[in-house]
């Protein structure tokens, strides 16, 4: 016991020192979250004012920028596209209409986030401690595998295929709930990207191999964010269930949910934790385009956008504006062109301008 | 003994999708998810061949290889090759491309489904029974099998013993040393791409001839594909014919034996096993 104890320690002195550092705010942080918090406001007042369509556009917004965001906190530093958004979600929406007459909601919401966290694990355990490549194999068909499952387990219990969540909520109810739940995405994410752990993953995502020889335990820290970012698809699932009413396997774990997730946070771009917002209010309202006017064609059109934003902007919006804001600055100076690597490596090197504790020492 | 023949049965068509997936991963160096949708277009132009003609359906595959063929060959110079001279390293050119064809398999279901219609598709060819050891099985199911491996050891020769079987070999296991030694690995990397999807489209028109598609099936397929190159081990055809086959076994155990819904369960069981087991596959180099 004592030894256990001394050996764990230093550990922990590091760990509390860390914690206490995790409070003291640069000044840019401090106005930061100031604006953020200006902004919350305002956009919680939008029910207050508007009802019917645009509300109904404003809560597609908040739930995509949720999903989107929740998405990049594990894809983002570490570049492991994650094509199983789908099943989280999916995972959250059942566990909400299966329990919807024998448990109260908000403890549905909260084992719709333990369930999601466990398949996280057990996911990220298997495929990330190999290779990149097998979790992306891995996550592409997780959707679909759940779906079998689920179909399966329903027949086996003799129960319907179909759910329904019979709970009175206004719009303007999930609308707060959602936003709720985005500001908690964007506070955790911003969290990850000044503590120890983001540190990690930017190593990690910028080169794997550097990463493991500082002695970062490369594993544990991409199953960590994974399972945080999974948690929040299955908590989302969970809030919007009721909104849809009637839960279904083919529809709760439809792959597109996945490919939209992953395309509105590319078309954003992935090296800033506000990238997928700006990715997807013009995506949300283009796709209200696209599904009044060529409603059949809607998954061509999809993989058409897609692949547009594959090739023409990598980087994504928020790439053309730091592209643009760099040319203006290097106008006088050396005209080189910044590349993404580079841009990646500026971002990682930020957190290292906070009070020194210990990430330097890794 | 029921489970054992239809699996081999099933395995053996299995192996000759992954070949064509083994080839765009292994030697290309592509991650082409997209792999399962050209799968389906195989399958669904064998349906309209068979429908048009009434004739074999093993006839449409002398179409649909060309075909096939020409189309990835395509997609590798339109496609791929500007992410390849764009990609800074390996792990850039991996995350590009995954994304590439994976936008790429939702184009082709969405221009499949204009084409063919969402329905399912389904017809009968040589559905009257055969027995082997006093069992009834479909003769399809045996037709498609031998078509399946005759053509999988014609690849299989056709990679060992000619020269350029031998080039592609060679990019496969290192595209540098390749390039060192005067073999054209663009040429080579774009051929084993287009061949490989015609490989995948022929392997699509055999299982058309026995099992039931829709046009979103396509990632199952893909899935499934790839499950078995890993399996198998990545740039090993005799790796990939072996886990095809334990593909088709375990698939066909818990279709009988649990439930015909659960076949992709299957797939991930083996996936997980390999992961924690034997992350290189069966016939696999261990790489740092």
């Amino acid at each position: 016991m004592n030894k256990i104890d001394e050996r764990q320690q230093p550990v922990a002195a590091e760990t509390a020192l860390e914690f206490r550092a995790g409070f003291a705010f640069t000044a840019g942080e401090k106005r930061n979250l100031l604006v953020s918090a200006l902004v919350f406001i305002v956009v919680a007042c939008v029910p207050l004012i508007f009802d019917g369509y645009v509300l109904q556009l404003t809560i597609s917004i908040a739930m995509y920028t949720a999903l989107a965001t929740s998405w990049l906190l594990f894809s983002g530093p570490t570049n492991y596209i994650a094509l199983s958004t789908a099943a989280f979600f999916g995972i959250g929406m059942y566990i909400a209409a299966g329990g919807i007459d024998l448990l109260p909601y908000p403890v549905l919401i909260l084992a719709s986030g333990v369930a999601g966290a466990l398949m996280a694990a057990v996911v990220g355990l298997a495929t990330l401690r190999v290779s990149g490549v097998y979790f992306v194999i891995f996550s592409l068909g997780l959707a679909e595998l759940v779906r079998q499952i689920m179909t399966w387990l329903q027949h086996v219990l003799g129960t319907m295929s179909g759910l329904y969540v019979t709970i009175e909520r206004s719009e303007p109810m999930y609308f707060w709930q959602l936003l709720l739940l985005t500001a908690a995405v964007f506070l955790v994410g911003w969290w990850i990207g000044r503590s120890r752990l983001g540190f990690a993953l930017r190593i990690i995502g910028n080169d794997e191999l550097v990463a493991v020889h500082c002695g970062i335990n490369t594993a544990r820290a991409k199953v960590a964010l994974f399972v945080i970012s999974s948690t929040f698809a299955s908590i989302e699932g969970a809030v919007v269930a009721p909104r849809w009413g009637y839960v279904e396997p083919v529809v709760a774990f439809s792959p597109f949910l996945s490919f939209q997730v992953v395309i509105m946070a590319l078309l954003g771009g992935t090296h800033r934790l506000w990238g997928p917002l700006v990715g997807v209010i013009p995506f949300v309202l283009v796709w209200e385009v696209i599904a009044i006017y060529f409603p059949s064609q809607t998954t061509l059109l999809l993989g058409v956008c897609f692949l547009l934003i594959v090739y023409v902007i990598p980087n994504g919006i928020t790439g053309l504006i730091e592209d643009a804001l760099n040319r203006r600055k290097k106008l006088g100076g050396p005209a080189s062109g910044v590349g993404p690597l580079q841009r990646a490596l500026e971002v990682s090197a930020n957190p290292v301008a906070r009070p020194a504790t210990t990430a330097e020492k890794q | 003994m029921d489970i054992v023949i239809i699996g081999l049965l099933l395995g053996g068509t299995y192996a000759l999708m992954a070949i064509g997936l083994q080839l765009q991963y292994g030697v290309a160096r592509i991650m082409n998810l997209a792999n399962g949708e050209i799968l389906i277009a195989g399958a669904f132009s064998t349906f309209w061949f068979y429908a048009a003609t009434k004739a074999s359906p093993l006839f449409a595959l002398f179409l649909v290889a060309p075909a096939a063929f020409a189309l990835n060959w395509a997609i590798y110079r339109v496609l791929i090759l500007p992410l390849v001279r764009r990609a800074k390293s390996q792990g850039k050119l991996e995350v590009d491309s995954i994304l590439a064809t994976f936008g790429l398999s939702f184009i082709s279901v969405g221009v499949m489904l204009a084409i063919f219609g969402g329905e399912y598709l389904d017809y009968s060819y040589l559905s009257q029974p055969i027995f082997i050891f006093g069992e009834r099985y479909g003769l399809n199911r045996v037709v498609a099998f031998f078509a399946s491996v005759l053509l999988c050891g014609a690849l299989y020769l056709w990679l060992h013993k000619t020269r350029a079987g031998l080039a592609l070999r060679a990019v496969a296991v290192n595209p540098g040393a390749a390039g060192l030694v005067s073999i054209n690995v663009a040429r080579a990397s774009a051929l084993a791409f287009a061949l490989g999807g015609a490989v995948t489209a022929v392997g699509g028109g055999l299982l058309s001839m026995f099992l039931t598609f829709d046009v979103s099936l396509g990632v199952v397929f893909t899935l499934k594909a790839l499950i078995i190159v890993i399996l198998g081990g990545v740039g090993d055809i005799r790796g990939t014919i072996l886990a095809a086959f334990i593909l088709g076994l375990a698939e066909t155990a818990v279709a009988t034996l649990i439930d015909p819904g659960l076949t992709l369960a299957a797939a991930y069981i083996l996936f997980m096993i390999v992961l924690l087991v034997r992350p290189e596959g069966l016939f696999g180099r261990r790489t740092a």
